[in-house]
């Protein structure tokens, strides 16, 4: 019986000591010298700490160090949260102030940059200094239980806060396990991963490697800026499996890209995030006429995947590609406006349950209550559903459809945001009276209408929105109105901006 | 030259990029800053970028951008 997400590291590190386990730009390393960076990590943690169950921040670039640390917290017996090194300080010391974690694992140029920003006395464990030591093995990990806690993952809030979703162990092992099998996963897979590790898309990469004793290639992210370099690391590195969000998939299924590159040896191509288009699938079909392709759903609320479509017919240019059924183990409810279930085409909110529901939100009981609720359709004993706020429907096949959202949250290059989280400091820039933020879903773009005495450079408020916003939450378009349309009951008619700006 | 300049100054605010050797050697342009900018460029002359000329040699200076531009038959 597998408990801790520990044991299938553990076990593939004994089977293929010397198999490449990640390689970065930089390095290649095997699984037994991550283990062993990952137990060296682990020993400094524990002098410094005898918690377990506790957050560790891991605020490093994407690296085989990352890597090694994220084990290395698990080690320790505690669980890991990612933190992006780009975010603006003030977001960083939003999320650090909610999550309070033991430590914040980090180099010690990157410590030093943080700290100099942040007034109150950060908690670091600086990786320069950490030597791999031969040393006892830590086994503090071995007394946790499977609903402990194994990473937190922050997600976009509607109003400017965002949200620590604390994935347990057994909802990891759930995932993995449904995905190893359906997917047929063994040590000769080899992932172009592309997905960061604050997203949680990249739990699947991570943990197919430490299960299977695939290889993962943390692929630069330079490299996604330009589709053809980004085809030939992959002929270079052999890679056969990738799990990408479809704003990449996008910007490389131009006919001429895809044919530019030979000796591709992509066998499984996965995507989740956001809507896949199916013209830009049916160019990479033409290209991969034998590999799987499989369209995977769901919120970082229920451990990455709830449900899966693996691409079985031709798909018209315009048709919408099902996100299929529920992953195996997991359970989907779609609830109409009176919480009953839905019959076959009608639209409804998409709920799950099962193991792989996450605890909730880290210090934000509030929150946590409204989105994890009774399963309405149990009154028998105390059963929570996870409420996605994603209106979907069911097609005759039996297949469920992805219609939009109930509220305001959007995917932009498949980053989770709510348009609210951008308002909150759009108010902030100076000079601007009211906003509203939308999205053109056909451009993607994000689009700014603001309220002002008179029309403000964008440039300036780029830079006034990038001291609270990570990068990919800036609007791309900004548009100025002496004053925003007004329902009857005086809010902003958001309506009539969509229709003037966004679709 | 000065338009490409302004719609990179746009983009990036903070820099100064004529006259400048590699925007990405440099950490002027990154992925988000490239996608805004291939728009802008399309919206800006009326074109539209193909997926194979989206290499770093094309975007890497305000010279390389005006060549491209001048592929697409744009006038700057």
């Amino acid at each position: 019986m597998q408990i801790n997400v520990l044991e299938y590291f553990v076990k593939t590190a004994e089977r293929w000591p010397s198999k490449v386990a990640v390689a970065d730009a930089q390095r290649e390393w095997s699984f037994e010298y991550l283990s062993r960076r990952a137990e060296a990590i682990a020993r400094q943690i524990v002098t410094l700490s005898n918690a377990t169950n506790q957050p560790i921040a891991v605020y490093l670039p994407k690296t085989n160090e990352a890597i090694a640390s994220i084990l290395g917290v698990l080690f320790s017996g505690n669980c890991y949260a990612p933190l992006d090194v780009r975010a603006p300080v003030s977001r960083t010391q939003t999320i650090l102030g909610q999550l309070e974690p033991i430590l914040i694992l980090t180099t010690r140029e990157l410590g030093a940059q943080l700290q100099s920003e942040c007034s109150d006395p950060l908690r670091f464990l600086i990786l320069d200094d950490v030597q791999n030591n031969e040393g006892v093995i830590p086994d503090r990990w071995q007394q946790s239980i499977d609903t402990d806690p194994a990473y937190i993952i922050h997600t976009s809030g509607s109003t400017g806060k965002p949200k620590g979703v604390v994935i347990t162990h057994r909802g990891v092992i759930d995932y993995i396990e449904w995905a190893r099998d359906t997917f047929k996963i063994d040590e000769h897979c080899v992932i172009g991963n592309q997905a960061p590790l604050i997203f949680d898309n990249s739990t699947l990469d991570l943990y197919l490697c430490f299960a299977c004793g695939a290889t993962l290639h943390l692929t630069p992210e330079e490299l996604f800026l330009f589709p053809v370099r980004l085809l030939e690391y992959l002929a270079e590195k052999s890679i056969n499996f990738i799990f990408w969000v479809p704003s990449i998939m996008v910007a490389v299924a131009d006919k001429s890209v895809l044919e530019r590159v030979k000796d591709l040896r992509l066998e499984k191509i996965l995507f989740a995030g956001e809507v896949m288009p199916a013209k830009h699938l049916n160019a990479w079909r033409a290209r991969f006429p034998n590999s799987l392709f499989a369209n995977l759903y769901g919120p970082t609320e229920i451990t990455v995947d709830c449900s899966y479509y693996i691409v079985d017919r031709d798909l018209g240019d315009d048709e919408p590609v099902p996100i299929g059924r529920a992953c195996r183990n997991s359970d989907i409810l779609i609830l109409n406006e009176r919480n009953e279930a839905c019959q076959v085409g009608e639209r409804g909110e998409l709920c799950v349950r099962g193991s792989s529901l996450a605890a909730g939100y880290w210090n934000q009981p509030a929150q946590t209550a409204a989105a994890f609720v009774q399963n309405p359709l149990n009154p028998h004993y105390p059963e929570l559903i996870y409420r996605t706020g994603d209106l979907v429907f069911t097609n005759e096949k039996g297949e469920i459809i992805y219609v939009g959202r109930k509220d305001f949250q959007i995917k932009h290059m498949g980053y989770r945001i709510e348009l609210g989280d951008i308002e909150h400091f759009a108010l902030q820039v100076p000079g601007i009276r009211n906003s509203c933020v939308l999205y053109h879903m056909g451009k993607k773009e994000i689009v700014l209408v603001y309220e002002a005495d008179a029309n403000i450079d964008p440039g300036f408020i780029r830079t006034e929105l990038g001291r609270n916003l990570p990068k990919y939450m800036w609007p791309t378009v900004f548009r100025f109105r002496p004053e925003l349309p007004r329902t009857p009951n005086g809010k902003i008619d958001r309506q009539q901006l969509t229709t003037e700006y966004g679709k | 030259m000065d338009n490409i300049v302004a719609i990179l100054k746009n983009i990036r605010p903070e820099f100064d990029y004529a006259g400048v050797d590699d925007f990405f050697a440099r950490g002027m342009l990154d992925s988000f800053d490239l996608t805004v900018l291939v728009s802008s460029l399309e919206e800006r002359f009326g074109i539209s970028v193909d997926g194979v000329d989206i290499v770093p040699e094309n975007f890497r200076s305000t010279e390389a951008i005006a060549s491209l531009l001048r592929k697409y038959g744009a006038t700057t």
